[in-house]
């Protein structure tokens, strides 16, 4: 059984705008799969399914064994636990210290203090933050608040660490470095990464699988793949 | 245990966001204290309303004169047919029987005027006064009767009660009573609205927060407590100043006039206790309102 099994998937948007069609996908657990393609061609939307901010409209979304089309609104919660989610707006709480936005998935689920605090130092330290904990976001580069945004997505340890777009914002050799910090924690941690991204440069430099997507189907999928979807019309 | 802890923590996170976003709580915290300083006058005035109401009701009595040969029997057969009328006061019934009014004329009267010296002259057989009971009424509205069941009674000579105009009276300011009232509640609907909506647009500017809240798998309950345990406290602060208005204030309004608000007749209701009535009243609205206008308002962002 494979960790992420996208079968026979469809997401029509109430505009009747199809996003995902009939599109089928299998992640083993521990791989590093590049989504990529052009604008709108359904990544952000595939990524969204898996960590049900999306429903599909048709076919099965399962992760880690869950079935995540059939999770009910009030236990989303509890999947996205497990799963550890960085965005391109890196999305931290402006107010909170670097310490406080990684641990606040912690501390909202009731965790002890102590482990909190053993847990974040080792995040931070994966993403080579030691010593910023008291800096408030806006004291921070670019590069460095996403590394915060990754602290905070593998603090509980996830199993899958779904990545969108996370280098967008960012230039070229701090989008490497944060590729690399990435690469770091599903070697060392073993998490599944599925990074959704349209930075060529990166995805040819690392030479992981690479599914590319097209109007909302696969029209490319290739292990130790490079960029292609500039040459899919 | 778990629970425990998400609550303090959510307790502490509720005061330093309350710090954290001044201006916003700020806003809240001003609309708060204006809308319920207008619950708190509109409280001192219906409670005096109603004081007012019920000082009239309890002074509606009528007095019951009963033949005067009437016998000792039948006199408790009077009186146990007042008693047996539903609008009566039946513990209140007051008996005077011919020799206790004589007693009282006599106090009542001057030392050596005509009418002492002809009173002090009757015995028990020549006394013309007549027995009486006097009867406290519920509702004014119905003393007419009220009168007219007494009236009816075997050995009951006559009924007197010198209320009319009260009994005119008393449905006017039981309306003003009741249009008080939905004034209050009126308002109450009002701040529902206008604090909610502040704590809407509170709320809304940290919608972010709560985004990513959901993202990082807090449940639904835990995202509304922090907001709810901040709107609470909003609405307890936001009650603080109008307290304090209305247990200092109106105490000082009570001193100046002298409890009397115009007229002799209509007393005002004495600041303590009904300062601290009306002032957990306010703390009550702030706090409830505060806590469910923040309940309703994360519930927007939340995929429920």
């Amino acid at each position: 059984m494979k960790f992420i099994e996208i079968k026979h998937c469809y997401k029509l948007y109430r505009d009747g705008v199809a996003a995902i069609s009939d599109l089928s996908l299998f992640i083993d657990k521990g791989e590093f799969v590049f989504i990529t393609g052009e604008t709108a061609c359904g990544k952000s939307t595939l990524v969204k399914m898996l960590y049900r901010e999306e429903k599909p409209t048709k076919g099965t979304v399962i992760v880690g064994g869950i079935n995540v089309a059939k999770v009910p609104n009030s236990k989303v919660y509890k999947l996205r636990r497990k799963l550890g989610i960085v965005f391109q707006d890196f999305k931290l709480l402006p107010k909170l210290t670097v310490y406080e936005n990684v641990a606040f998935g912690l501390s909202n689920a009731g965790v002890a203090n102590s482990i909190i605090r053993q847990k974040v130092r080792l995040a931070l330290e994966r993403v080579g933050l030691k010593g910023k904990e008291k800096s408030f976001p806006k004291n921070l580069s670019g590069g460095e608040q996403q590394r915060v945004c990754i602290a905070r997505a593998i603090v509980n340890e996830p199993k899958l660490l779904i990545c969108d777009e996370p280098t967008g914002n960012l230039d070229p050799k701090t989008s490497k470095e944060i590729v690399k910090v990435i690469n770091k924690i599903n070697k060392e941690m073993k998490t599944t990464v599925v990074m959704v991204t349209h930075d060529k440069e990166i995805v040819n430099s690392m030479r992981k699988r690479v599914v590319t997507l097209s109007n909302g189907v696969i029209v490319d999928d290739t292990q130790k793949g490079s960029y292609v979807a500039d040459e899919i019309d | 245990m778990k629970l425990i802890r998400i609550f303090f923590r959510n307790v502490a996170n509720a005061f330093k966001s309350i710090v954290r976003n001044f201006s916003l709580s700020s806003a809240s915290l001003i609309c708060t204290t204006i809308t319920l300083l207008v619950v708190a006058i509109a409280i001192i005035v219906a409670g005096n309303i109603n004081n007012f109401t019920r000082n009239l009701s309890n002074s509606l009595t009528m007095i019951v004169f009963v033949d005067s040969g009437a016998t000792a029997e039948e006199i408790a057969q009077v009186k146990q047919g007042i008693e047996s009328i539903k609008d009566v006061k039946a513990d209140e019934i007051i008996y005077k029987d011919k020799k206790t009014l004589k007693e009282e004329t006599l106090e009542n009267a001057e030392k050596g005027s005509t009418i002492y010296t002809i009173v002090s002259t009757w015995d028990d057989n020549d006394n013309p006064l007549e027995p009486e009971f006097i009867v406290s009424v519920k509702t004014a509205n119905k003393m007419e009767k009220t009168a007219d069941t007494i009236t009816s009674l075997n050995k009951v000579k006559s009924v007197k009660y010198s209320e009319k105009v009260l009994e005119k009276m008393i449905p006017l300011v039981e309306i003003v009573e009741k249009v008080s009232i939905c004034i209050i509640v009126g308002l109450i609907i009002v701040i529902v609205f206008l604090i909610g909506n502040t704590i809407k647009l509170t709320i809304y500017s940290r919608s972010e927060e709560i985004e990513i809240m959901r993202l990082v798998g807090t449940s639904n309950n835990v995202i509304r407590l922090p907001f709810v345990i901040e709107g609470t406290i909003l609405g307890i602060l936001g009650s603080l100043v109008p307290i304090a208005m209305t247990i200092w204030g109106y105490t000082i309004c009570y001193d100046k006039l002298g409890g009397i608000f115009f007229a002799p007749a209509i007393k005002m209701v004495e600041p303590m206790p009904f300062t601290i009535y009306a002032s957990l009243i306010l703390v009550a609205i702030g706090a409830i309102v505060g806590m469910l206008g923040s309940y309703t308002a994360v519930r927007r962002y939340l995929k429920v």
